[in-house]
This record gives C-alpha cells, sequence and structure tokens, in this order.
C-alpha cells in the first residue's frame, strides 16, 4: 500500500470522464492507416476549442472504427470534469495502521485496542494484569488521554515501559499517534503491547490503529443497552470484558442481559466477567492474553 | 461522532486528488455514507465547509449518498436490509447478523475545473 497517498494497490482508479463531449460529432478525423492484419494508426483530433492533437493506435484483425476510447488533453480554462475517486475518506489512516500492522507482526507483538467509556476501569485492569504479568513476558503499554499523563504514571509505576498520547481535542487516537508513540516506546518483541485508547465508546471504532484485536470494556455500573447504543464499537471488537464484577451485588445489572445484547450486534464476540480489584475472573483473562500471544508468536 | 476529523481527511484526500488532476478548483463533491457508519450527515456537513475554507474545495457543493445498511442474516442465508446495528433480521426475527454494506465511509466522485 502506498503510504504517502494512502492509496490501497490496485485501488486508486481516477478516470476522467468528459462531459459536453461528443467525439463522432465535434472531431474531425484524419485516419491514416494501411491494411495489414496487425497495424498502427495515427489518429488526429480537432476539437471545437481548435485544439488539435493525435495519437497511435492498433487495431487486430476485423477492427471497426467506433471510437469509443477516452482522451487525455488539456482542457479549455472552465471545463468541468468529473474524477471518479471511490476512495475511502480514511484510507490515509488504514494505510499507516497496515503498516503499524506489519511492524507489530515482523516483531511477534500482539497489539490490543482497549476501547471503553470513560470511567471503565481500563487503566486499573491494565495496572493489575501488569502487576499479575510481573515481567514473565514484554509488556508495553501506550496510553491515550485528550489531557494529562496521570494514566502513564500509574502504569509506569508497575515497572511497565509506558507512554502517553494527549489528544489535546481529538476524540480518538489515530495511526499515525501510535506509529509516532511505538516509535519512541519501542515495541514489545514477542510480547503484548496494550493501547488504551481515548475513553469514548463512538469515535475510536473507526479508526484502525494496526491491532490485533479490539477489546471493548465495559463496567457493570454501566447499562446493559450499552452494546445496541453504541453498536459500531461492539461489532467491531473481537472481546468484550466485563469488569467491577465486585459491585453486581449493590447493582440492579443484568450480566446475560448486557451479553445478549453485545451478540445481537456481534455474534461471534467473546466475553470475559472480572474484577480488576478482587481478582474474580483475572486468570481467565490472563489466560487469554497468554493465548492470543502464543497465536501471534506461532503465526509466520 | 469525529465528523471533523473525518472532514479533514476528506479534504487532505480533495487536495490530492486535485492536485493529481491538475485542477483549480473543486465544485462538487459526491460522497458515500452509509447508514451504519455512525456518522451524522449533518454534522458533517458542517465540517467539511469548515475543513474546506481555504482549500481548493471551498464553496464546493456536497452530495451526501447514503446507502441503507445490509446484513447477512445467518439463519436465513441471505443478504436483507436493516436500519441499524442490533436490529433483528426484517425476515425471520432472529439476531444472527453479519454487516455487509452501509458502513462505508467513501469519497466517490468530485467535479472539478
Amino acid at each position: 500500500m502506498c503510504s504517502t497517498c494512502g492509496c490501497g494497490q490496485g485501488d486508486k482508479r481516477v478516470e476522467e470522464i468528459h462531459h459536453h463531449h461528443d467525439h463522432h460529432g465535434h472531431h474531425a478525423h484524419d485516419h491514416v492507416h494501411d491494411h495489414g492484419h496487425e497495424h498502427l494508426h495515427e489518429h488526429v483530433h480537432t476539437h471545437a476549442d481548435g485544439t488539435t492533437h493525435s495519437h497511435p493506435h492498433e487495431h487486430g484483425d476485423g477492427h471497426s472504427h467506433d471510437h469509443a476510447h477516452t482522451h487525455e488533453h488539456a482542457h479549455e480554462a472552465g471545463a468541468a470534469r468529473l474524477i471518479s475517486v471511490e476512495q475511502d475518506i480514511l484510507a490515509k489512516n488504514d494505510a499507516i495502521a497496515a503498516e503499524n500492522r506489519r511492524g507489530f507482526h515482523a516483531a511477534k507483538t500482539l497489539a490490543l485496542n482497549l476501547v471503553s467509556s470513560p470511567g471503565s476501569g481500563k487503566t486499573a485492569l491494565l495496572v493489575e494484569t501488569l502487576k499479575r504479568i510481573d515481567g514473565g513476558y514484554p509488556v508495553a503499554v501506550v496510553e491515550g488521554d485528550q489531557e494529562t499523563t496521570a494514566d502513564a504514571d500509574r502504569i509506569r509505576a508497575t515497572g511497565a515501559p509506558a507512554i502517553q498520547i494527549n489528544t489535546g481535542k481529538g476524540c480518538h487516537l489515530d495511526a499515525d499517534l501510535v506509529r509516532t508513540a511505538v516509535a519512541r516506546l519501542g515495541t514489545p518483541q514477542n510480547g503484548v503491547l496494550f493501547i488504551e485508547n481515548v475513553g469514548n465508546l463512538v469515535c475510536p471504532a473507526g479508526f484502525d490503529l494496526g491491532e490485533a484485536h479490539k477489546v471493548v470494556i465495559v463496567s457493570v455500573t454501566e447499562g446493559e443497552d450499552k452494546p445496541l447504543k453504541y453498536s459500531g464499537m461492539f461489532a467491531a471488537a473481537d472481546l468484550m470484558v466485563v469488569t467491577k464484577t465486585d459491585l453486581l451485588p449493590h447493582l440492579d445489572f443484568d450480566v446475560d442481559r448486557l451479553v445478549a445484547n453485545a451478540r445481537r450486534v456481534n455474534p461471534a464476540i467473546a466475553v470475559l466477567k472480572l474484577s480488576a480489584k478482587s481478582g474474580d475472573g483475572m486468570e481467565r483473562w490472563l489466560n487469554w492474553l497468554a493465548g492470543a500471544r502464543a497465536l501471534r508468536l506461532a503465526a509466520e | 461522532m469525529h465528523e471533523v476529523s473525518l472532514a479533514t481527511a476528506l479534504i487532505d484526500l480533495v487536495n490530492e486528488q486535485a492536485t493529481a488532476a491538475r485542477a483549480n478548483r473543486v465544485t462538487r463533491l459526491v460522497v458515500e455514507i452509509g447508514a451504519l457508519s455512525h456518522v451524522d450527515p449533518h454534522a458533517l456537513r458542517f465540517a467539511v465547509d469548515a475543513a474546506a475554507l481555504g482549500s481548493v474545495a471551498e464553496g464546493a457543493a456536497l452530495q451526501i449518498d447514503e446507502p441503507e445498511g445490509v446484513a447477512y442474516c445467518l439463519d436465513c442465508e441471505a443478504s436483507v436490509p436493516i436500519a441499524a446495528r442490533g436490529e433483528p433480521c426484517p425476515r425471520c426475527g432472529g439476531g444472527k447478523l453479519l454487516v455487509q454494506g452501509g458502513d462505508e465511509m467513501r469519497l466517490k466522485e468530485m467535479e472539478v475545473v
């Protein structure tokens, strides 16, 4: 993929379609050709605006003389042209994400994009996860927030390398920010890169960062209908982690209904329930990480 | 959602295409924003107008096509139209739907002079 303009290979197709041109009506055609089986002939056009140009073209056997080809030529000023683009608006982001993904693949790094509402307990889960991994394999954390380095400071306190991205007014991380962050932080070879996105269940869904999986985190203090309200994010995630389950006895929260709603928008989504505080379910989450990492290590 | 980011990315793309086509000005943009893409067309329109200021696309007319959502129902084994993610299959009422289309965000074409 082209990293300059963001086009995919064979994806970028700019065809010029000319308006108000009737090639038969307005052009004088001078054909000079001899009738061999394969031949070139020179094709001279004079346009209504007085420009003349010529170009060779080749006929096979049994050629016909309707000239339905398109022409590459300068237009008089003011003539409107229609350009067919057919390109994804986020193609540039997607191209950088693909570059990030190739880098993670080459380093055998499992990259996870952690997304949630603000206050779901992403950072608390990460801190507890890093404590339990306890240097068992390489890890690194990219922290995305609009302001402050508070979260990266919390992560660094566990001894794990972390870098903060402040998006300022931005409501999501994009692939370029992650590329820059990873270049500075270093890719954890054979390990896991946790990318904690800005707390927002809407915007980050559309921006691929180059991760292997999006992991959506929902706490039991939120509503069971979140997957239906923010379906784009749940549709894009491979795993839903339900956090703060230690609070369930105090709440009127139906975990089964949350899971059913998540599966309505994404029948394939995997689900884990845990409490970073009590430690309940943490083992299964660590097993999930170890499994995903093993797959990445095994991949050619 | 992130209409401003999208509008900025759109105008960047338009600038590139206009430069490649040696166009002086862009007079019309046709974009496709699928019904399932979580982009609000009104907010996008506003953001594109703002992002286009000072660019070759300043003042360009913006046409937003909104293709409907299409999903594959695992129970019906058929493609069905859906208005939103999470909605049941309109044929069987089932919930095992995989989105196939209607989530696109594309620049389709542009008119330049």
